[in-house]
């Protein structure tokens, strides 16, 4: 019997690059500057990662395929390099697969690595591009703040949801963002805004408006991993534990099968619980310490509250409007910005929520540090469509805890 | 052996471009224009072309998409337009995929004059003796230069026949046909507009001295004598000259009917059509109808209405497919998406969308016919067809028949109105289309009016469309649409050949 992977891997260094409109920047220079923060705090020599997961989302905007852009842009001594790819939660992927060669013991120390280099293609938004051969044919024309919109109109329905206390709870999440955002140095979006800004915001996709949306950056993070006792024996003291590597995908019976109603994510649902589960975490809404999500729209950080067990069905909105996930509330969600304001480089997001994770529970967060100490932390990610889609979930705690 | 029309129907575009708008726009050019600036023009959407209008005229005769092939099938589709999407590529077999009509029937395109709706009329009858049922569309998506008397008096729509042995609706009495060089406008190889003579030489030397003999010939060949003429379609914009002609030949002043230019416009070689299917939605048993087609020559039918009409009504006809429309105000929106000024489209715009020939070819009852799985072992519909089936109950492998999905009810989840995806006409409306009956997919929506308020759970049906045009080698990808199902409907008729 599969014991999961709770406590058999620790973090033993993080970096993550500054994000934003790196202009003057190619995808390597970003990797090297949140590798060379990892090794500094892991506080070892290049040789000793004995593996590499690297990931990409969008790789033709930027170093292209396989692992070798990785290998190169670090002079990684000819050790494995694996490119991963798995939409947005790709960067998550690649942490999956470093944990897992250390808990399997195939290697002592290994190395996950994202990177996305978006502000190449001239336009703002996602690169729009190919989605398959026969996909292109049939598929509707749809972007991503357009997939995620469909959860407004289907959330409305299925709860009985007015529009304009949708868009407020919507309005709420983004200002908190922006609020946290402003606190943090390496974030993309450094601004406060205020609720008006957002509701009068032009229309991206009904009923989606500029501020609902996250943007598209720049950005590199990293995680270097190991196993507990090794990492003692190098002198790490208040480890910090990986609880919970969950992954769930979608098989068609959203999109195909008239059973899913379009207001939640299956795919979170399913991947959540068995986070918990292998975490050991009987009551989410008490015994997780912070939340990042996977914030692409504020209208997905909504749902998620929910599909997450940590708001009730029907209940997030109250929850959001009553601050619960403010920095300052019960669960903060998003402290340090979010997708919607550190930014969203595809390949690093998910190394990105985990390094924030990283940073508030050994302190190191600075004016954005939760006063309560962290216990768990849950990061969460979400790639595609609402109707069709790659979701992630990641616990990382106190050992012990 | 008789042979006669067995269903007919109709399709026009939704938008109604106001002349009034048009007009205005180009008096500064020539006021001239604000004489032809009455009633309204039907528009194509962006996403239209004379085989999408083809397949919705043809469903509409044959009360939706299907009818199998053999005995009492569909064993051939002619297509008549002068404004096909293709020059080479079948433009008839697109539409007979869309229809799903099976594979083994003849199918051709008629084009190169404005007659080439009555030609394909009338060869269609010749053949159906023996060998019909032959389902004849007539579509044309007019091009017309900004400014251009054309641009007035011309419009988009699309009419279908279904001819066989047998009286049918509409009896065949007698035919003639005149073919000379007359060329009152041509548009050469390559070219993309009408040139165009002038209009009281094609009155006087044309309209008034070829026609009537074409319709004299085919009255004697008919036996029915002019002035028990009932309903005389001619298709011309022409101020008056049906009327003429009328007078001319000796049938009744009553006979002559609408030619729709206040309503739809004249669409080119699918007008005659248009006109004959209007015509039959108010035919009565024992009417005689006359429509003839005007183009180097003329041609023209006569037709005796049986009894059989009664219960020959299409889904919508061009009477309802009238009813069905929106008011275009914007005269700019018009130019740019008939390509007529140019527009900036944006980086977004430039995904390559070639279309791969071999993925298009073993997918195309999917693609083409809408045209998804059932599965044996538990029932469910699905689209599109797989391995595997959907019900996460079931799961069985290899179990699914075909299910066509294109007339099937459907109501819409959830949508968004997207302003930031590619679209000739933003924003762009898609969302989660269920059956009822089973099935779903996240489909594009089309003629959803600007600033419309879309409801969960209003019913949507489905439209044969243009998905995505390929610029850069000339392809144009089809797939279905949703569009909300706000037509007015008659009763739906049970279609010879029908499912």
């Amino acid at each position: 019997m599969a014991t999961g992977i709770r406590d058999k891997v620790a973090i033993l260094g993080m970096g993550c690059s500054k994000f934003g409109e790196r202009w003057n920047d190619n995808a390597e220079d970003l990797m090297l500057e949140a590798f060379t923060e990892a090794l500094g705090d892991a506080g070892i020599e290049k040789n000793r990662v004995e593996a590499a997961w690297f990931s990409t989302a969008i790789e033709e905007q930027h170093v292209g395929k396989s692992g070798i852009p990785l290998a190169m842009a670090l002079r990684l001594p000819y050790i494995p390099v694996t490119r991963v790819e798995n939409y947005c939660a790709s960067g998550s992927e690649a942490f999956r697969g470093a944990v897992y060669a250390v808990a399997s013991g195939a290697c002592d120390i290994a190395l996950a690595l994202g990177v996305e280099k978006l502000k190449d293609t001239g336009y703002g938004g996602l690169p729009q591009r190919s989605r398959g051969a026969l996909n292109d044919q049939y598929w509707s024309n749809m972007s991503a703040p357009g997939s995620f919109a469909q959860l407004a109109s289907a959330y409305q329905t299925k709860h009985g949801v007015s529009r304009d206390d949708l868009k407020r709870a919507m309005a709420h999440i983004s200002v908190k963002s922006h609020d946290n955002g402003a606190k943090n140095p390496k974030a993309h979006l450094q601004k406060a805004i205020d609720e008006d800004r957002v509701l009068n915001a032009p229309m991206i996709a009904e009923p989606l408006g500029l501020f609902d949306c996250c943007g598209v950056s720049d950005g590199s993070a990293c995680a270097i991993v190991t196993t507990p006792e090794i990492a003692k024996s190098m002198g790490k003291t208040d480890l910090i534990t990986v609880k919970a590597l969950q992954l769930s995908v979608s098989n068609g019976t959203e999109v195909q099968h008239n059973s899913w109603d379009g207001s939640y994510f299956m795919t979170t649902r399913t991947a959540s619980k068995k986070a918990y589960e292998e975490a050991g975490i009987k009551n989410p809404r008490e015994d997780v310490s912070l939340i990042e999500v996977h914030d692409c729209f504020s209208v997905t950080e909504l749902v998620t509250m929910e599909d997450l067990y940590i708001s009730p069905e029907g209940g997030a909105i109250k929850d959001v409007m009553d601050g619960f996930y403010d920095a300052d509330g019960k669960i903060p969600c998003q402290i340090d910005g979010g997708l919607k304001c550190f930014g969203h480089p595809i390949g690093a997001s998910g190394l990105r929520m985990i390094y924030e994770m990283y940073l508030q529970m050994q302190g190191r967060a600075g004016e954005r540090q939760r006063s309560d100490e962290p216990k768990f932390g849950l990061t969460h990610n979400l790639g595609g469509f609402p109707h069709q889609n790659v979701c992630s979930v990641v616990i990382v705690g106190q050992e012990g805890a | 052996m008789s042979v006669g029309i067995h269903a007919f129907g109709g399709y026009v575009p939704k938008a109604r471009l106001q002349r009034g708008v048009i007009a205005e726009a180009n008096a500064w050019f020539n006021p001239g224009l604000r004489g032809l600036g009455k009633g309204e023009r039907a528009t194509a959407n962006w996403d239209e072309d004379a085989v999408t209008m083809a397949v919705e005229a043809a469903r509409d005769a044959l009360g939706g998409t299907g009818g199998g092939t053999g005995k009492d099938g569909i064993n051939g589709v002619f297509l008549a337009s002068t404004s096909l999407p293709f020059q080479d590529r079948q433009n008839a077999g697109i539409v007979a995929e869309a229809l799903h009509l099976g594979h083994a029937l003849q199918t051709m395109d008629v084009a190169g004059s404005q007659r080439a709706g009555t030609s394909a009329l009338l060869n269609a009858l010749q053949a159906a003796g023996g060998g019909g049922p032959i389902l004849v569309a007539g579509a044309e998506r007019r091009r017309t230069k900004a400014a251009s008397p054309l641009e007035l008096t011309t419009g988009d729509g699309a009419a279908a026949l279904v001819v066989g042995d047998g009286d049918g609706i509409a009896k065949l009495l007698g035919h003639a046909s005149e073919s000379i060089d007359f060329v009152d406008h041509y548009r050469g190889q390559d070219e993309t507009f009408d040139y165009v003579w002038e209009e009281r030489w094609v009155r006087d030397e044309g309209f008034m001295k070829i026609v009537p003999v074409a319709i004299t010939r085919a009255l004697d060949a008919a036996g029915i004598s002019a002035d028990a003429v009932d309903h005389f379609c001619f298709p011309t914009p022409a101020r008056r000259v049906a009327g003429m002609l009328a007078k001319k030949l000796g049938m009744p002043d009553d006979s002559v009917r609408d030619n729709l230019q206040g309503t739809l416009g004249e669409a080119g070689a699918a007008h005659p059509l248009i006109m004959l299917a209007s015509a039959l939605e108010d035919a009565k048993a024992g009417e005689i109808i006359v429509v003839a087609g005007f183009g180097q020559g003329c041609d023209a039918l006569v037709f005796e209405v049986t009894e059989a009409i009664g219960s020959a009504q299409p889904g919508h006809g061009i009477s309802g497919y009238l009813a069905r429309r929106r008011e275009e105000t914007n005269y700019m929106r018009y130019l740019a998406i008939n390509d007529l000024m140019v527009v900036e489209q944006g980086l977004r715009s430039e995904v390559d969308k070639q279309t791969g020939m071999t993925t298009l070819y073993r997918n195309k009852e999917m693609i083409l016919g809408l045209i998804g799985g059932q599965c044996r072992d538990c029932g469910t519909l699905q689209f599109p067809k797989s391995n595997v089936c959907v019900n996460p109950n079931c799961g069985a492998i290899d179990s699914q028949d075909d299910h066509p999905f294109a007339d099937m009810a459907a109501k819409m989840n959830s949508y968004t109105a997207d302003a930031l995806t590619y679209s000739p006409d933003p924003p762009a409306y898609y969302g989660m289309v269920q059956f009822e009956e089973g099935g779903r997919g996240m489909m594009d929506f089309t003629d959803v009016d600007p600033g419309a308020k879309l409801q969960v759970g209003q019913p949507m049906r489905m439209m044969f469309r243009v998905k995505d045009f390929d610029t850069k080698r000339g392809f144009r990808r089809y797939f279905w649409k949703a569009t909300p199902d706000g037509a007015p409907k008659s009763a739906p008729k049970s279609p010879r050949g029908g499912e």
